[in-house]
């Protein structure tokens, strides 16, 4: 097989990067992915938050990937699922620039793509407990905050049920959320720096709705619970970050989450002999993105681990646009356009008065600060936009958010669905011969709900979704569940199943 | 009834029990735990000891020696990872080179080969990261790493291909004596057995006192580790120890079968035979000390740290023997280093023992070769491309640090005494073994086990009951 561009990932940068050489007139493309579907880490991240920059809306992960998803089918631009690149090379024959790839899926086996381009775009992966060291027992429980988003949105199954949360990563923060919407108790999120690394926004709307306890300067000194997690003790930590004695205090716990930050995967990377930067663990690069010179270009979380897919995909596009440039010989390397930095860091500071409120409404989490006046009217500073200023004025009097959850979903062909969604659970995984014949439980569909609903709430909309049972198909935006718990708000898919 | 019970499946019993296969009896297996290798046996150094340290005229020495010796062929009869690397025993600066002296001395009494000492000069050309302080070292050639994980399940599966039963998630409580033999009561049920081999680990004291009088006690001593990222792969190629002091053998620092860098033990002397847990000053005493004897060794690599318990008998030697006051009840006892070494040679003593006390014919049927899984990490081109043909499984890649496939972890399931948890099929096929630590892959393969076995995935356990790795469908308390 022969290529112009191969894309190495299917996920947000993978699609961006594709969408961006196709349009810069190169239509031979592949694109390699190896999960069954398009989309990538986005499909496990149903909360809301995306694309606010890029489509100047709210959307969630999956939305978001279905956008580009929806146009790569579009444009009938060719990828490969359940295919993983084992080995990237350059050509041996010196008259020729091609890399080589080496792919392996079930149905063809292992086969060879030449590619004039390759983009990498194969994304991260998290940090594990062993980084960490945490000393303790090493028993069921403990997990990596993405692989409980993957069992809780994916498979529609709790990780357990008393959580601690190592770390306050975004992903962690999400979790938090998730899991006590979910029914589990998260007793706390344990953070070693004086500071929170997460967006603003999300200790707003995942920690603080909730009344969950943010532990700053706090880690884990032990794990507790040979079989599975029975605890943990957590201690204070002095500036040095070792843990301070007299400071212990144990929390009884199932479960452990860690959300100790990301590093790039940039194994095949390695093969092409790239350098890898100590610092963003992404390889090094040129202006235009190019590892080496000769065609290769790397974007997204595989180069430096993002802030937000916005700014992914914004990179993505400089990617395919410089690779078609490359292909079409016309690429300026000193004045391409490339990498796409991270805004600076808004860290969450604890101490702050409580007419100090996070804007949550954009990325960018403005500090407000909102006065009461004596005519009960409020001042609002510290907003770079409007949107600020109608936030503050709605947390202060009516205070809305978006929820975002699951629902189960069931494939039809195995009856007709009846009874209530517990029943449904029981009946499709035990099959139990006395309950109604329902279809199949198959997992879950993303849903949210189409307008903000009050906070206060968030947990009976939840809740009101237990009883949802759907089968498939699902397209996004197809209504789940009418008038959710009377306030008058629809819930909507937010990803499509076909049968 | 059965001719022979054996109370443990770590390496010990499963040597034992893949050795007896071979004669006409029957056997049975007992263990408490869900799988083979769930104690001492999963989490040791995987060392192949050359034999130079144990004392002369020991039965740790003689078996050392010997286990060593058989071990490359039993690795290829069997189909498990064994890599002859070499040791080094590494004296630095300002130490006693005269127990260097010492030490190979000893190790040409116990019957090692090929040992010498290799001055700083060729040391960095055998080992160019090592350590600038290291002035000399102890060369031994016949040094190998193994994969602990694989001997083990080898030789149980193996012995199982050859009529040996194996009983798991069944704990002895208690043994009688009868007319025939002994009655082991079990957690699960009662067995009639003639003969019983204690192989029981650090609990092998507690199994030995059911019976008799004769004083024993295992003391648990546990031993904790680092293991780093196979991005680290390379940096020391031979197995690097230190020059043994009056506290202990102190930190090795050496690759492991599969190209991991791995760092420890400690020695600490417990009294809580279940203290697998790892510690702070452990952790911190493994990396400090283990980069002692090699140029660098960078902490942010670690991917998992965990701890083994030695069984040491207080007497200091293993103890293989017919108890004095209890016929046909066999102690294979104090098994802790070199145990893993040793294992294939205190298989074939503990069959000489039986066979004394109660001669058995051989099989002519018996099957002493085994095939392992294809691991496809390590296959060629064309050898995927077979085994893809044979079984498209094979090109599902589940575990991606590790490339492993679900080809791979079906077999790891069905195959002789399968898998049965996520921890079984991490050690037979190493899914969830590399820097992610399964944090992708552990969903897919408690999906697959779940498939394989007709369960759902909330019965899908790590290893132990209790240790259930989900907690229910969402929304339901």
């Amino acid at each position: 097989m022969k290529k112009d561009i191969v894309i190495i990932g299917g996920g947000p940068a993978g699609l961006a990067a594709a969408l961006s050489a196709y349009e810069n007139g190169i239509e031979n493309i592949m694109i390699t992915e190896r999960d069954m579907r398009l989309g990538g880490i986005l499909n496990q991240c149903i909360h809301n938050g995306f694309g606010l920059h890029t489509f100047r809306e709210e959307l969630t992960g999956p939305e978001y990937a279905h956008r580009y998803i929806q146009r790569i089918r579009d444009e009938r631009i060719p990828y490969m699922l359940n295919s993983m690149v084992t080995d990237i090379r350059y050509s041996p024959d010196p008259g020729k620039t091609d890399k080589i790839l080496t792919v392996m899926n079930k149905e063809k086996g292992m086969f060879e793509i030449e590619a004039s381009a390759v983009i990498l775009a194969m994304g991260c992966r998290e940090r594990p407990r062993g980084a960490m060291n945490t000393p303790g027992f090493r028993g069921a429980g403990i997990y990596s905050a993405g692989t409980a988003q993957l069992y809780v949105n994916i498979e529609g199954r709790m990780p357990g049920r008393r959580v601690v949360i190592v770390g306050s990563g975004d992903i962690g923060l999400i979790m938090a959320r998730r899991m006590t919407l979910e029914g589990a108790k998260v007793e706390a999120v344990v953070e070693i720096m004086p500071y929170s690394g997460g967006l603003k926004r999300n200790i707003v709307q995942c920690l603080n709705d909730f009344g969950i306890p943010l532990m700053l300067g706090h880690t884990v000194i032990d794990i507790h619970g040979k079989n599975r997690v029975s605890g943990v003790t957590v201690a204070a930590v002095d500036k040095d970050l070792k843990p301070v004695k007299g400071s212990e205090r144990y929390i009884e716990c199932d479960t452990l989450l860690y959300s100790v930050g990301l590093i790039p995967e940039n194994e095949l990377t390695r093969k092409l002999g790239a350098v890898i930067d100590k610092k963003t663990n992404g390889p090094v690069v040129n202006k235009a993105l190019e590892i080496d010179g000769k065609g290769v270009f790397a974007c997204g979380n595989v180069l430096h681990v993002h802030d937000i897919v916005d700014r992914v995909s914004k990179e993505a596009v400089n990617a395919g646009r410089n690779a078609a440039l490359y292909l079409r010989g016309e690429l300026d390397r000193e004045n391409a356009e490339g990498f796409i930095e991270s805004a600076e860091k808004n860290v969450y500071r604890p101490g702050e008065s409580d007419d100090k409120l996070t804007c949550i409404k954009c990325p960018n989490g403005c500090e407000l600060t909102v006065r009461r006046m004596e005519d009960s009217t409020l001042e609002v500073t510290g907003n770079k936009c409007p949107k600020g200023l109608a936030y503050a004025k709605e947390e202060f009097t009516h205070p809305v958010r978006t929820l975002t959850s699951t629902v189960p979903l069931y494939d039809p062909s195995e009856g007709i669905s009846v009874g209530t969604s517990e029943e449904a659970y029981e009946g499709a995984t035990a099959g139990v011969s006395d309950r109604v014949p329902v279809g199949e439980y198959v997992g879950t569909l993303s849903v949210k709900s189409r307008e903000e609903i009050p906070k206060e709430l968030l947990k009976d909309c939840a809740d009101a979704l237990r009883d949802v049972r759907i089968t498939a198909p699902v397209s996004v935006g197809d209504v789940v569940l009418e008038n959710v718990a009377g306030t008058g708000v629809d819930i909507v898919a937010t990803s499509e199943k076909t049968l | 009834m059965t001719d022979v019970i054996i109370i443990g499946a770590g390496i010990t019993g499963s040597c034992i029990a893949r050795e007896l296969s071979r004669q006409k009896r029957k056997i049975l297996v007992l263990e408490k735990a869900s799988d083979v290798c769930e104690g001492t046996s999963k989490a040791n150094s995987g060392i192949i000891h050359g034999g130079y340290d144990a004392k002369p005229g020991t039965l740790k020495a003689r078996l050392n020696v010997m286990g060593s010796m058989m071990m490359e062929d039993l690795s290829r009869e069997l189909d498990f990872p064994y890599i002859r690397n070499g040791s080094l025993v590494l004296a630095p600066e300002g130490s006693d080179m005269g127990r260097l002296d010492e030490l190979l001395e000893r190790g040409i009494k116990n019957g090692v080969k090929g040992l010498r000492i290799v001055d700083r000069e060729e040391l960095k050309y055998l080992e160019p990261n090592v350590n600038d302080r290291i002035e000399a070292a102890l060369y031994v050639p016949s040094g190998a790493i193994a994969d602990p994980f694989l001997m083990t399940v080898a030789m149980a599966e193996n012995a199982a291909v050859n009529g040996v039963d194996f009983s798991f998630g069944e704990e002895v409580i208690d043994i009688e004596r009868t007319d025939s033999g002994y009655r082991v009561i079990t957690t699960d049920s009662v067995y009639e057995s003639g003969y019983v081999i204690n192989a029981a680990g650090v609990y092998a004291d507690k199994i030995h006192g059911m019976v008799s009088k004769d004083p024993m006690e295992i003391v648990p001593v546990r031993g904790q580790y680092c293991l780093f990222d196979n991005e680290l792969s390379g940096l020391v190629k031979h197995t690097l120890f230190k020059l043994p002091t009056e506290k202990g053998k102190g930190i090795l620092v050496t690759p492991t079968a599969h190209g991991n860098i791995m760092a420890g033990p400690t020695a600490e002397t417990l009294e809580d035979k279940e203290a697998v847990n790892t510690t702070a000053e452990g952790i911190a005493t493994v990396l400090k000390e283990g980069a002692l004897s090699v140029k660098e060794l960078p902490e942010r690599k670690v991917i998992t740290s965990f701890s083994g318990l030695r069984a040491h008998e207080v007497s200091g030697d293993f103890i293989i023997r017919e108890a004095s006051d209890a016929r046909g009840f066999i102690d294979v006892a104090g098994i802790e280093s070199p145990g893993l070494s040793a294992a294939p040679a205190i298989a074939e003593y503990v069959s000489d023992i039986l066979n004394k006390l109660e001669p058995s014919e051989y099989r002519t049927d018996h099957i002493s070769k085994r095939e392992g899984i294809p691991v496809m990490s390590k296959a060629s081109y064309e050898e995927r491309q077979r085994l893809i043909k044979e079984d498209p499984l094979f090109g599902n890649v589940i575990c991606r640090c590790e490339f492993v496939t679900e080809g791979e972890i079906v077999r790891a399931i069905n195959r002789p005494l399968g898998a049965t948890t996520l921890d079984g099929v991490k050690r037979r096929v190493r899914a969830g073994m590399g820097r992610c630590q399964g944090g992708f892959c552990s969903p897919r393969v408690v999906e697959i086990l779940a498939r394989e076995l007709s369960k759902d995935p909330g019965e899908i356990r790590k290893n132990d009951p209790g240790s259930e790795l989900l907690a229910g469908y969402n929304k339901k308390i």
